[in-house]
C-alpha cells in the first residue's frame, strides 16, 4: 500500500491526540495498516503538541522534514512552525483562528498576520485550505470540537485512505457519550470545507 | 473494566507503546510493579496504577527510583514476577541498588524498564542507558516497534527467570509515545505470593558473599551471551555484502530506507533486539559476510565500539562507519530521512527518490514555551518571594517539577538545576561560597524523592539557606501522581498512610518553619521576610493545590476576575506575573474569563485596585 504521511500540529488542550486516535481507530476498523507517534512533552501547560500518522507499509512512525503528504494545523502559527515538514506537493489544511502564545497575547512579541501565513505556506507547500474551524466548532456546539472540524476537513479531501463513514462510526463508538452529537456535527461542518 | 485487562486473545487494539508494554507485563503475569513517575515512561505506571485497583496486581508509586527497584527486587526474590519503571535519569538514582542486585540476582522474573529520551523532549540530559547494561552486567532488550514492545516485555520476564537476573528493557520516546495496532495474547494469572528461605551467605552482600556472587554474575553474563546468539530478537534481513547493524527504533528507519533506496539485494540488516551482552558469534558471522558496514544507533557509539573491537579481535579489516564526523551524531534523535541520507552516503548510492526541498528561511516565529498554568500557585509564591527579597542579593537554585518553568520571564526564578532533589544540596554549596542569600525551591513529591536528604544534611552541617517547599498536593509535572504527602482517602482510595511534610521538617530540627498560603500575598511576603532573615536553615511550606489537578478533581470553581475601567494600563500585572489568562486587546489589558481561575493574585498586585471578581450584577 502506498505510504501516506499525515502531520498534525496543535496547541496543548486542542484535542490533537483525540483526533489522531479517532483516525487510528477508524483505520483499524477499515483494516488499513498505519502507525503514529506523538510529542506532547508539557502539552497541558500550553506547549505544542505534534502527532504523525503514517498509513501504509512503512515501519517507522516519524515524519522527516519535507516528507509530509498532508499537514493539518489546529492553530495557524503552529501550522507555520511545522512547514519544514512540507514539500511542493503537500496539502495543508489549517484552522485560521489564532491562539497567540502568551508573549504575543500581551504584545511582547509579534504574531504573524493572516496574509503572511498564506504567503509563507504557499511558498513551501502545494495547496492550502484555511478556514475558521473555531467558529465552526462553536456552531457545532462546543469550542473544543475544533479537532473534529479539522478531522472532517481532512476526510473531505479524499487524501486519507480512511473513509468518512469509518470516521463517523468511530466518533460514534469511541468519543465521550455526551459529545457524540456535537462531534459528528463538527465533523460534518469540517467535511464541507 | 480497564482496557488492558481485556481477556480476549486475538483481539486487535490500538495501543500507545507504553500501554503495549503494560499489556505485555499483564500477559506475562506481573504481580508487583513500582515506579517513580517520569516522562516518557509515565503512562506505563499510570496504567498499572489503574489496573491495580481492579486486579490482583500490586502497584505503587515509590518515593524514588532506587526505592521502587528495591521493592521490586525483594518481591522478585520471593519468586513472583515484578517490574520497575523509570526514565533514563531515574536509573542514576536506582543505580546503587542495581549494581549489587545484579550480583544477588532474582528468582521470579524482574523487568526494569528504562525509557531514554534522545533529543530531550522532556528531560535534563540525553544519557544512553545502554551503558547501564554494560556497567551492571545485565541483559538488555530493545524493542523496535510497538507490536514488538508487548512481546518483548513478555520475553524479558522469561529471560529474567532463565538467567536468574533482572533484565533491562530499554525504550526511547518514539517507542513510548508511538501508537500502533497490537494483537492481544493470553493473560497469565499472576502468582502473587512467593516464598523465601533465609540464606545470608547467598543474599547478604558482605564482601565474602559478594566475591562469590560476582563470579555468579559473570557466569550468568556468559549464559546470557549464548542466549543472545540464539535469540530470534537478533535477526538479519535482506541480502548482500553491505552490512547495517542497528537497534531500537533505528531499525525501522533502516528497514524503510533500504526499501526506499531499492538496495534490498545489496544490503543485509542485523537488528539487535537483545543488544547486551553483544551476541558476538552472531555479529562475527554477520561481519564475515560483509565488506562494508554501517552502525545505525541513536545516542552513544555503544554498538559501534563493540563491533569494531570484535572485528579487530578476528583480524577482519573492513570499513565500519558510525558516529564519525561525516556520519551520525551523538546528539539528538534520528529520523527516516537522516538515516536514509547517511546510508546512501556510506554505501554511495544515489538518493533520487526524495528531492530535497530547500528549507524556507522563515521569519522568527513567536515561540510557544510551556508556562505555569493560569492560577498556578507557584506564580504567587514566586511573586511573594521576589517581593520579600526586594533589595537583597539572592541566588535561586531550584529543582525538577512544574516550578522549573518559573525560570521564564517575567518570573525568572531559577538559577541552577542539575537533577531531581538537587535543590537542597546545591543550596548548601552556594551558601558556603557566595556572599548572597540562597533561596531554593522543591516540590512536595521532589521533597520525598530526594530533596529531603539534602535538608537533613543541611541541618546537620549548619548550612544557611531558605528552602521553599511548593506543596501543591500532587506530582504535577508528570500528570498528577500521588506521593506520600497526599491524603488518598480524599480520592476514595483506602489502604494508604499519609506523611505530613510539616511534621517531617519539624522532626529534622529545622530552626525556622512556617506554612504560607501563597494567594494571601501580603501575609506570605511577611513570613518569607522572616524566613530570609533567619540565620541557618529555614523552611517555608507554600501550600495550595495545583490548580490543574483541582480542575480534574472537579473542585468548586471561583469567579473569574476582570479588568475594570479604573485600569491605568501600566500593565504591572502582566509584567510582574505573566499569568496566561491575560491578553492585550486594542492596547488594553484583558482577562480571558475561560482561563482565569479566580486566584485573585493579580487583583492584589494591581496598584489601582482595577482588577475585580466578576459579579453577577457587575459587568
Ligand atoms: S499543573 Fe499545577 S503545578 Fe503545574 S503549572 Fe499547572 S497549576 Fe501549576
Ligand atoms: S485572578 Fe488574575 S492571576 Fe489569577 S488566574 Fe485570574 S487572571 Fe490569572
Amino acid at each position: 500500500m502506498k505510504v501516506i504521511r499525515l502531520m498534525i500540529v496543535a496547541v496543548g488542550g486542542q484535542g490533537n491526540l483525540l483526533a489522531t486516535k479517532v483516525l487510528g481507530e477508524a483505520a483499524l476498523l477499515a483494516g488499513i495498516p498505519f502507525r503514529m507517534s506523538e510529542i506532547h512533552g508539557m502539552a497541558q501547560r500550553g506547549g505544542v503538541v505534534e502527532s504523525a500518522m503514517i498509513f501504509g507499509d512503512a515501519k517507522s512512525s516519524l515524519i522527516s522534514d519535507g516528507e509530509a503528504d498532508i499537514l493539518a494545523g489546529f492553530e495557524p502559527l503552529e501550522t507555520l512552525r511545522a512547514l519544514g515538514k512540507c514539500n511542493k506537493k503537500t496539502v495543508v489544511i489549517t484552522n485560521s483562528a489564532p491562539i497567540p502564545p502568551f508573549a504575543a497575547a500581551v504584545g511582547w512579541s509579534a504574531y504573524p498576520g493572516p496574509e503572511d501565513l498564506q504567503i509563507q505556506i504557499l511558498d513551501m507547500a502545494g495547496s492550502l485550505n484555511s478556514f475558521d474551524a473555531t467558529t465552526l466548532a462553536i456552531e457545532a456546539g462546543n469550542v473544543m470540537a475544533v479537532n473534529m472540524v479539522i478531522l472532517g476537513a481532512l476526510a473531505g479531501t479524499d487524501l486519507l485512505p480512511v473513509s468518512a463513514e469509518n470516521i463517523r462510526e468511530t466518533i460514534r463508538n469511541k468519543t465521550r457519550k455526551n459529545f457524540i452529537d456535537v462531534n459528528l456535527k463538527a465533523f460534518d461542518l469540517g467535511f464541507k470545507q | 473494566m480497564h482496557k488492558l485487562l481485556t481477556d480476549e486473545p486475538g483481539k486487535k487494539m490500538l495501543l500507545l507503546g507504553n500501554e503495549a508494554i503494560a499489556r505485555g507485563a499483564v500477559e506475562a503475569g506481573v504481580a508487583i510493579a513500582a515506579a517513580y513517575p517520569g516522562t516518557p515512561s509515565s503512562e506505563i505506571s499510570l496504567n498499572f496504577f489503574q489496573m491495580s485497583q481492579e486486579s490482583e496486581l500490586y502497584f505503587e508509586y515509590s518515593v524514588n527510583e532506587k526505592v521502587s527497584l528495591e521493592v521490586a527486587a525483594a518481591a522478585a526474590n520471593t519468586g513472583v514476577r515484578a517490574m520497575c519503571i523509570m526514565k533514563h535519569v531515574g536509573m542514576n538514582v536506582a543505580a546503587d541498588a542495581l549494581m549489587t542486585l545484579a550480583y544477588v540476582g532474582v528468582r521470579g522474573g524482574l523487568v526494569i524498564l528504562v525509557a531514554d529520551d534522545p533529543s530531550m523532549f522532556s528531560s535534563q540530559n540525553e544519557q544512553d542507558s545502554r551503558y547501564y547494561a554494560k556497567l551492571s552486567g545485565l541483559a538488555m532488550l530493545e524493542p523496535s516497534t510497538i507490536e514488538e514492545a508487548k512481546d518483548i516485555t513478555i520475553r524479558a520476564f522469561e529471560l529474567s527467570e532463565e538467567l536468574e537476573e533482572p533484565v533491562l528493557l530499554r525504550t526511547t520516546t518514539r517507542i513510548n509515545h508511538s501508537t500502533a495496532v497490537v494483537t492481544c495474547g493470553d493473560i497469565s494469572p499472576p502468582k502473587t505470593k512467593g516464598d523465601f528461605t533465609r540464606n545470608p551467605m547467598r543474599y547478604v552482600t558482605v564482601p565474602a558473599v559478594s566475591r562469590k556472587l560476582h563470579v555468579r554474575l559473570l557466569d550468568n553474563l556468559a549464559r546470557a551471551e549464548e542466549t543472545a546468539n540464539q535469540s530470534s530478537l537478533n535477526f538479519t534481513e535482506g541480502k548482500g555484502n553491505w552490512g547495517i547493524i542497528c537497534n531500537g527504533v533505528s531499525y525501522t528507519y533502516v528497514s524503510d530506507a533500504v526499501q526506499e533506496l531499492g538496495i534490498e539485494e545489496k544490503a543485509t540488516i542485523l537488528r539487535l533486539g537483545f543488544s547486551h551482552p553483544l551476541p558476538r558469534e552472531k555479529v562475527n558471522s554477520f561481519l564475515a559476510g560483509c565488506d562494508r558496514v554501517l552502525i545505525v544507533e541513536e545516542g552513544e557509539p555503544v554498538l559501534e565500539e563493540a563491533v569494531k573491537a570484535l572485528a579487530q579481535e578476528k583480524g577482519k579489516l573492513l570499513p565500519i562507519g558510525g558516529k564519525s564526523t561525516a556520519l551520525f551524531s551523538r546528539l539528538g534523535e534520528f529520523n527516516p530521512a537522516l538515516v536514509r541520507e547517511k546510508i546512501s552516503a556510506w554505501f554511495e548510492v544515489q538518493e533520487t527518490l526524495h528531492d530535497k526541498q530547500e528549507p524556507l528561511i522563515q521569519a522568527e516565529l513567536a515561540p510557544r514555551p510551556p508556562t505555569l498554568c493560569a492560577g498556578c500557585s507557584h506564580r504567587a509564591t514566586f511573586h511573594a518571594v521576589k517581593k520579600a527579597a526586594a533589595g537583597m542579593d539572592v541566588i535561586y537554585p531550584t529543582d525538577i517539577g512544574c516550578y522549573t518553568l518559573g525560570m521564564l520571564p517575567p518570573l525568572g526564578m531559577a538559577d541552577f538545576l542539575i537533577c531531581m532533589g538537587s535543590s537542597t544540596g546545591t543550596a548548601a554549596g552556594f551558601s558556603r561560597t557566595l556572599d548572597k542569600k540562597v533561596v531554593t525551591f522543591c516540590g512536595d513529591s521532589t521533597f520525598f524523592h530526594s530533596a529531603m536528604a539534602g535538608l537533613v544534611n543541611a541541618v546537620f552541617n549548619k548550612h544557611n539557606f531558605t528552602l521553599i517547599i511548593l506543596d501543591n498536593g500532587t506530582t504535577a509535572m508528570t500528570g498528577h501522581q500521588p506521593h506520600p504527602g497526599v491524603d488518598m482517602e480524599k480520592h476514595g482510595l483506602s489502604g494508604f498512610g499519609k506523611i505530613d511534610i510539616e511534621e517531617v521538617v519539624k522532626a529534622l530540627g529545622v530552626g525556622y518553619l512556617s506554612v504560607i498560603h501563597p494567594f494571601k500575598l501580603n501575609k506570605s511576603i511577611k513570613v518569607l521576610q522572616e524566613a530570609f532573615a533567619y540565620k541557618g536553615v529555614s523552611v517555608v511550606i507554600a501550600r495550595e493545590i495545583c490548580t490543574l489537578y483541582g480542575k480534574s478533581l472537579k473542585m468548586p470553581k471561583m469567579k473569574p476576575f476582570y479588568v475594570s475601567d479604573k485600569c491605568q494600563n501600566h500593565k504591572d500585572c502582566i509584567d510582574q506575573l505573566g499569568c496566561p489568562a491575560f491578553f492585550v486587546k486594542k492596547g488594553r489589558v484583558n482577562i480571558d474569563p475561560d482561563r482565569c481561575t479566580g486566584c485573585a493574585l493579580c487583583a492584589q498586585v494591581c496598584p489601582e485596585n482595577a482588577i475585580r471578581p466578576v459579579k453577577t450584577n457587575d459587568k
